[in-house]
């Protein structure tokens, strides 16, 4: 493997762990405006993330910085090529992250009402354009002989891509919903996984959808075929197993399931994308590849020095802060937000 | 207006925007942490308000110092894409290495500190505090160390015209960087501290809770001063070190258009004519330019006009002259605010150890307030200089800011987000100012918190039954 291959994948993994992680408290925000009865109930909910949604948002922050680290072109085109579906998930991410901190800190309907508007605006619209933006660059983009790009709205804004950017925002709500009953006790807990069954078939019918448009908007099957299969046929027994455990009542095992469909859904994009990272619809020769988009080797090496370094640290403190809150809340807890 | 200048105009607003919360979070999290250390060793409970009282200041800006960040790091590759591709190689290293190191520890740690007050020890709920302290201070020093290598830059080489790292060590070393890192961060504890002393000064005056705010105040000026004493001092190293790398900043902030002459005064006012390239009327104080530069009272500073000639003999033919008057300006407001922070933080500090805090001060309590907006005047000054007064260059000597900018992207979309960006970053900075000023009013919460139940997924019995 070379350390273009190597950064690669850990770019891979940091968008997939991003959406793992920021995806279940997207989730969480969407579903504050489905499952609650009360504002206690609320708060409940906004609290099971407070720990947490930081931190998870950092995986997008690092995402970016590997890419400006490791393949600038990458990170230049990208996002300058997508300059205004950017602009719209920067404005959500604002209005999220203050939402969760401002919403507690004052009283009053106008002042939650709003908060909790930019919640839900917040949480959706990040997923929704990610996943707009991930279609659009594996289905083709306009870039030219000089790496620019200029996305048009056609190019970012189509049939293929609004499903995809709706299947994203499908996997995070479903995410979300057993995240939070796994993590409550009492009404909410109920509450959210009664959602999240009945939520599943819609979910169903958008992965299905996702998975043959993909067969003929993309070259994902026709380049990785075997893996391909495979991938659809353990993300179909992810799925009947959410069935399965959020019937059981078993919501940690619901919980990794609705992850894996997650998971297996970003592995297949990164697979199906190897060794490129953007598709040129004008030519094949302009996609930007790990070896056109890339730095010196000298810089790979050092970041993989650093990478080898820090990523065990970061794993640990983050993996024993989700052990630290592992204990459920109820409406009675003391609740920070 | 087009690409180009919205693009500045962009950055210039966001940035400054982001730089007002950044340093309260930097001073804010070092005072937290100072305070609940108090606790832990004093066990008095009114240290633990305290760290209560000004964490949540603390943790409203912290968000809003989080998400104007997302947008920083992202502005490169959108505003300045033929920026990034070109430093790229360099550039981009700090800034993955600041996410790694940084980020991911003051965001994590920040959520245990806020939600483990009843789920860890003290001492490792007080390690959580510091390690949010220590990471606020990591991010600065990644960061600046890629702002300094736009001011020098170093440890590169340019292959196939773009700028390749060939050195890691020389990017930390950068000179640069060691005049600018002390001195930013100073700025930014005062930040801090100069927050605390005014809420405190303020409720002294009404005379709310002086057991509360009367040792708020101690602690906080005693900061301020040593932070007001280091900042000049390193504010003159990075002057002297300026006028070797940067002879066109120095001189433009000084708005010198000839040679000054030997030894050379300083400028304490001037009236600046750009066109004419002159300065109409000034008001001068011997010597003091020549120890600004040289630290000794002798010894000449070169001005714009030779300086200009200069440059285009070794960078071809064009104009290297930044805007005269704003680098003068912003250079001057900076050094004002330093030397009113000096005195505030004096007598303030007399008042407290000679115990006159209680007295008839209002004029001092009302003025230690208004202090509280000194060292964002400075902060915003400060940068103003340091970036305009780079102009027209990037990245010095190498990249031009007219060829950094985005090729594909159209004015109209700048614009959008320009007045998108900014209106919202008011609006929230409103909200912030509003929040702080309710929980100033409000005052620290005396009651003792009621303990929490707990319910583990995870445990035997109880709820645990419908989860493996
Ligand atoms: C001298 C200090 C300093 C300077 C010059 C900057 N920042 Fe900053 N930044 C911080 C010091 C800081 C901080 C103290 O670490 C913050 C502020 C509050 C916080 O949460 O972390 C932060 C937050 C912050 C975040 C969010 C981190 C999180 O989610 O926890 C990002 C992505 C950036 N910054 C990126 C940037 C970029 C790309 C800058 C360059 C233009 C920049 N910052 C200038
Ligand atoms: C937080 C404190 C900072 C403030 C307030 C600030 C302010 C400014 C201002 C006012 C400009 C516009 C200058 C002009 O266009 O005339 C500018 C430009 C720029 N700054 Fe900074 N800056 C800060 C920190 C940084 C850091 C840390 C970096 C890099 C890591 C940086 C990178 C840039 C870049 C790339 C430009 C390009 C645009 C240009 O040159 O006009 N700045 N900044
Ligand atoms: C009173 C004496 C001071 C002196 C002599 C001084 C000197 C300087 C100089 C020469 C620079 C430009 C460095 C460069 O372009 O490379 C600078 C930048 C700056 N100053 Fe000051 N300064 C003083 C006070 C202050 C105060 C009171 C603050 C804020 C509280 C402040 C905050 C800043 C900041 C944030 C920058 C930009 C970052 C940097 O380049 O370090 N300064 N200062």
């Amino acid at each position: 493997m070379t350390l273009n291959d190597l950064w690669f994948l850990l770019i891979a993994v940091l968008f997939t762990g991003f959406f793992f992680l920021e995806g279940f408290d997207f989730g969480v925000g969407m579903a504050t405006g489905l499952v609650p009865r009360n504002d206690q109930q609320k708060r409940l909910m906004i609290n099971t993330i407070g720990p947490f949604w930081d931190a998870n948002e950092v995986w997008l922050i690092t995402a970016a910085g590997a890419m400006f680290a490791a393949f600038p072109h990458f990170y230049a085109t990208m996002f300058s090529g997508y300059y205004l579906v950017f602009v719209f998930i920067l404005l959500g991410l604002i209005l999220r992250g203050v939402s969760f901190e401002f919403r507690g800190k004052a009283e009053g309907k106008g002042w939650t009402g709003t908060w909790d508007a930019c919640i839900l605006i917040g949480s959706f619209l990040p997923p929704m354009l990610f996943g707009m933006a991930f279609a659009a660059l594996v289905k083709g983009v306009p870039i030219q002989q000089n790496m620019n790009l200029k996305a048009g709205f056609l190019d970012v804004f189509n049939g293929y891509t609004v499903w995809v950017g709706l299947t994203v925002v499908g996997m995070c709500l479903m995410h979300g919903l057993t995240f939070i009953s796994l993590r409550t006790i009492g009404e909410v807990r109920d509450r959210a996984r009664v959602i999240a069954s009945k939520f599943l078939p819609v979910l169903g019918i958008l992965l299905a959808g996702m998975v043959v448009w993909t067969y003929f908007a993309t070259d994902l099957f026709a380049r990785r075929g075997p893996f391909m299969y495979v991938a659809v046929a353990v993300g179909i027994v992810a799925y009947v197993l959410t069935w399965y455990f959020l019937k059981q009542r078993r919501e940690g095992w619901a919980f990794g399931m609705t992850g894996a469909i997650i998971l297996l859904s970003f592995v297949s994009l990164f697979v199906g994308l190897f060794p490129r990272f953007m598709v040129s619809s004008i030519n094949s020769a302009f996609d930007l590849t790990i070896y056109n988009a890339s730095s010196s080797p000298y810089t790979l090496k050092n970041m993989t020095i650093v990478a080898a370094t820090l990523l065990p640290f970061v794993l640990g403190y983050q993996a024993w802060s989700y052990f630290v809150f592992h204990k459920r809340l109820s409406e009675k807890d003391h609740l920070e937000y | 207006m087009d690409v180009l200048d919205l693009a500045r105009l962009q950055f210039a607003t966001t940035t400054i925007l982001h730089f007002v919360y950044v340093p309260i979070s930097i001073g804010l999290s070092l005072l937290v942490a100072i305070m609940e250390t108090m606790y832990v060793i004093k066990k008095k409970d009114l240290y633990k308000k305290m760290a209560q009282f000004w964490g949540t200041f603390l943790l409203i800006n912290f968000a809003l110092g989080v998400v104007t960040g997302i947008l920083q790091e992202f502005q490169f590759g959108m505003n300045w894409s033929d920026f990034s591709r070109f430093v790229g190689d360099v550039f981009g290293t700090p800034l993955a290495i600041e996410a790694l190191l940084a980020f991911f520890l003051e965001s994590t740690f920040i959520g245990l500190w806020v939600f483990g007050w009843e789920r860890l020890s003290k001492s490792v709920h007080l390690i959580c505090m510091w390690l949010v302290a220590i990471g606020t201070m990591l991010s600065a020093l990644w960061i600046l160390a890629a702002n300094s290598f736009m001011q020098r830059p170093v440890g590169y080489g340019v292959v196939n015209g773009r700028a390749e790292m060939q050195d890691f060590a020389a990017l930390l070393t950068n000179e640069q960087l060691l005049w600018e890192y002390p001195h930013t961060i100073f700025a930014a504890i005062a930040t801090g501290a100069f927050l605390v002393a005014g809420i405190s000064a303020w409720k002294l005056m009404h005379k709310k809770n002086m057991d509360f705010f009367k040792p708020s105040f101690k602690l906080s000026i005693i900061v301020a001063l040593i932070c007001a004493i280091a900042i000049p001092l390193f504010g003159h190293g990075q002057a002297q070190y300026l006028i070797k790398t940067q002879p066109m900043k120095m001189a433009a902030s000084e708005a010198l258009w000839g040679d000054s002459g030997d030894p050379a005064p300083w400028t304490v006012i001037a009236n600046i004519d750009p066109d004419k390239q002159e300065n109409t009327f000034e008001i001068k104080v011997p010597f003091a330019l020549s120890f600004l530069s040289y630290s000794k009272f002798s010894g000449s500073v070169p001005g714009m006009k030779e300086l200009q000639a200069e440059y285009v003999k070794t960078y071809g033919p064009g104009d290297y002259i930044p805007p005269v008057r704003t680098t003068f300006w912003s250079f001057r407001i900076m050094i004002a605010a330093g030397c009113a922070m000096i005195a505030l933080a004096l007598y303030g500090a007399y008042l407290s150890f000679r115990q006159k805090l209680e007295g008839s001060h209002r004029w001092f309590f009302r003025l230690m307030l208004w202090g509280i907006s000194l060292p964002f005047i400075g902060n915003t000054a400060g940068w103003i200089m340091t970036e305009m007064g780079r102009q027209p260059w990037t990245v010095f000597g190498l990249l031009q800011t007219k060829d950094s900018v985005s090729p594909t992207v159209v004015a109209g979309e700048v614009l959008f987000s320009l007045i998108a960006f900014t209106s919202l970053y008011l609006i929230l900075t409103g909200v912030l100012a509003f929040l702080f000023a309710r929980t100033a009013r409000k005052g620290p919460d005396m009651e003792p918190h009621q303990h929490t139940v707990i319910h583990d997924p995870f445990a035997q019995g109880g709820d645990s039954i419908d989860v493996k």
